[in-house]
């Protein structure tokens, strides 16, 4: 690199301050990248490899040819249900929430309250938020019994279940939301009052600000926010873990067994489910830079 | 004359609500552990226990290192691809997040997988594993950290506050720790709240690492106890609000707190 350098400043003095700046502009952000790969794109690395090699550590591709099995795939598909409704509930209650709050025209105060509490709400994640579910949808918790003493209601006579989807996207919900309202507030501060009153003053609608105004610039923050959302409950183990105790089979669930050496014999295998994972989550990643670059137009 | 603005209450009612009704659900169970009577027991056994303050406090102290580690790693990154390497700011955010890409469950094994074998054999002492375990955090934290700090950034105009302070002879440190940083200072804490988040109840990461940290004590408790695990959530959070509160206290004497989108 100094050789270059050198040799560069002999013959082309003006570009090479141009490419001295460049140089040290990288300098910069040095530290991020050698962190992130030290800690997360080396790890990964290490399984993406594991998923392409069979137990003699020769080049295969059958360890994705097995994952055709209705274990893997069910565990898949449970995981992608729960991670949409939660996203798109959570980002919907979240979007409105912190609407009302900023511009819906309420006291300062209650969006002062509802940040702090989003805060210590997303912070009632992983087991201690299976705990307070238990507590209060359980069989024996707090609203199951007071439906019962107050109007005769057994929910679980009526197919209610903590322990099953319903339930585990309930508790989900419980952090979905509280995030959307601290990641979306900052992009909702960026709408201006007076785009709404020049709107009205041009004659337009509730509908129409909505329509045309509002949501376009919006749009991509939302659908944005809620691929992290989506993320978010696609990896998650620790809730679902805490809540059944590993037997609702979400495909985080099937990578701990593996881990754990419960489950398939196979390592290649195991590594090719967290791969195939990695897959899925990398397809969301996609659209939400697509959506993202779409919301600087509105943002510069 | 404003009319009352019934839809805005109405959502806000209803997350309250939501918010709130398992947070009394819990606190009512942890009352209940003598039957037919409210009484503290399950919060005396959980107190006497000396593994609950042990555990609590290490993932607390490792929640702090997180969250510096990635405000340090985050900040002047995020601002410094705003300034001079835009051209960059599509890779910054892919890594950033890659840990969606890379879920806890799955990070853990790799990380595991690397630094449990020589070269690199962190996981041999408790000081290596305790670095590795707040890498893992700060890994966890970047989408969060970096989405927050990185809204806050488009919210301020970066290059006309840096040039000002660079034409007062102010140095790099001088404009990253006293204009964009207290500029930023909003997206930092919201960052930081989920870091937090993220962090102190974390259990993935610790339980495989085998650290002694306070999600993997609750879930042990919680194969085994009914009311205490309650206790424990309840007390956990109150913990929580009290460092909230403060947070929340401490930012509101400093200068520039005020709304991000009407100073501009």
């Amino acid at each position: 690199m100094t050789h270059i350098n050198q040799a560069e400043i002999l013959n082309h003095p003006l570009r090479v301050t141009r490419t001295r700046n460049i140089s040290w502009a990288w300098l910069g952000v040095l530290p991020f990248f050698v962190f992130a790969i030290a800690f997360l794109i080396l790890p990964a690395s290490y399984l993406v490899v594991g998923s392409l090699q069979d137990t003699k550590e020769n080049f295969t591709l059958a360890n994705f040819a097995d994952m055709f099995q209705p274990e893997i795939l069910g565990a898949y598909w449970l995981s992608i249900q729960v991670s949409v409704v939660t996203a798109v509930g959570g980002g919907l209650l979240g979007f409105m929430l912190a609407y009302a709050t900023i511009l819906g025209g309420l006291p300062r105060w209650v969006r002062n309250a509802l940040m702090t509490f989003s805060g210590v709400a997303s912070n009632f994640s992983g087991v201690p938020l299976a705990f307070a579910f238990i507590a209060t949808l359980g069989r024996t918790g707090f609203i199951t019994a007071l439906l019962k003493t107050a109007f005769g209601l057994n929910i679980y006579e009526y197919g209610f279940n903590l322990y099953s989807f319903l339930g585990l996207s309930l508790a989900y919900m419980y952090f979905q939301f509280p995030l959307m309202v601290l990641i979306i507030a900052p992009a909702l501060d960026g709408i201006k009052r007076e785009w709404r009153e020049a709107s009205e003053n041009l004659g337009a609608t509730s509908w129409q600000y909505w329509r045309y105004v509002a949501l376009p610039i919006l749009l991509p923050s939302l659908l944005g926010t809620m691929i992290l959302l989506f993320g978010n409950a696609l990896g998650a183990y620790a809730t679902a873990f805490a809540l059944t105790g590993g037997t609702f089979g979400l495909a985080t669930i099937l990578i701990g067994r593996q881990i754990r050496g419960e489950v398939l014999q196979n390592p290649g295998l195991g590594y090719a489910v967290a791969v195939g994972m990695v897959i899925i989550m990398a397809l969301s990643v996609s659209i939400y830079s697509w959506l993202q670059r779409r919301s600087e137009r509105w943002l510069r | 004359m404003k009319k009352f603005p019934f839809w805005a209450w109405f959502w806000v009612v209803l997350g309250v609500l939501y918010l709130f009704l398992p947070l009394y659900g819990t606190l009512d169970f942890s009352l209940r552990m003598v039957r037919d009577q409210l009484s503290f027991a399950a919060y005396e056994v959980v107190l006497r226990d000396p593994k609950f303050a042990a555990t609590f406090s290490y993932s607390f102290i490792m929640a702090l290192w997180t969250i510096l580690a990635s405000t340090l790693l985050i900040v002047p990154t995020a601002y410094w691809v705003h300034l001079k390497l835009p051209q960059l700011r599509p890779l910054v955010e892919l890594v950033t997040l890659l840990v969606f890409v890379v879920p806890a469950i799955v990070l853990v094994f790799g990380l595991l997988r690397i630094y449990s074998r020589p070269p690199l054999a962190l996981t041999n002492s408790d000081l290596g594993a305790d670095i590795l375990l707040v890498a893992g955090y700060v890994c966890l934290s970047f989408p969060y950290m970096y989405r927050a700090v990185d809204t806050g950034l488009r919210a301020i105009d970066v290059r006309t506050l840096t040039e000002a302070a660079q034409s007062l002879g102010a140095n790099w440190l001088t404009i990253l720790l006293r204009v964009v940083l207290p500029n930023l200072r909003v997206a930092v804490l919201s960052g930081a709240f989920l870091t937090f988040a993220i962090v102190i109840g974390e259990y993935t990461l610790s339980v495989y690492l085998a650290r002694p940290a306070f999600g993997p004590y609750m879930q042990l408790l919680g194969r085994t106890r009914a009311y205490e695990p309650a206790a424990l959530a309840i007390m956990s959070l109150t913990l929580t609000w009290t460092c909230v509160g403060i947070i929340q206290l401490l930012g509101r004497g400093v200068p520039g707190q005020g709304q991000l989108a009407g100073t501009r």
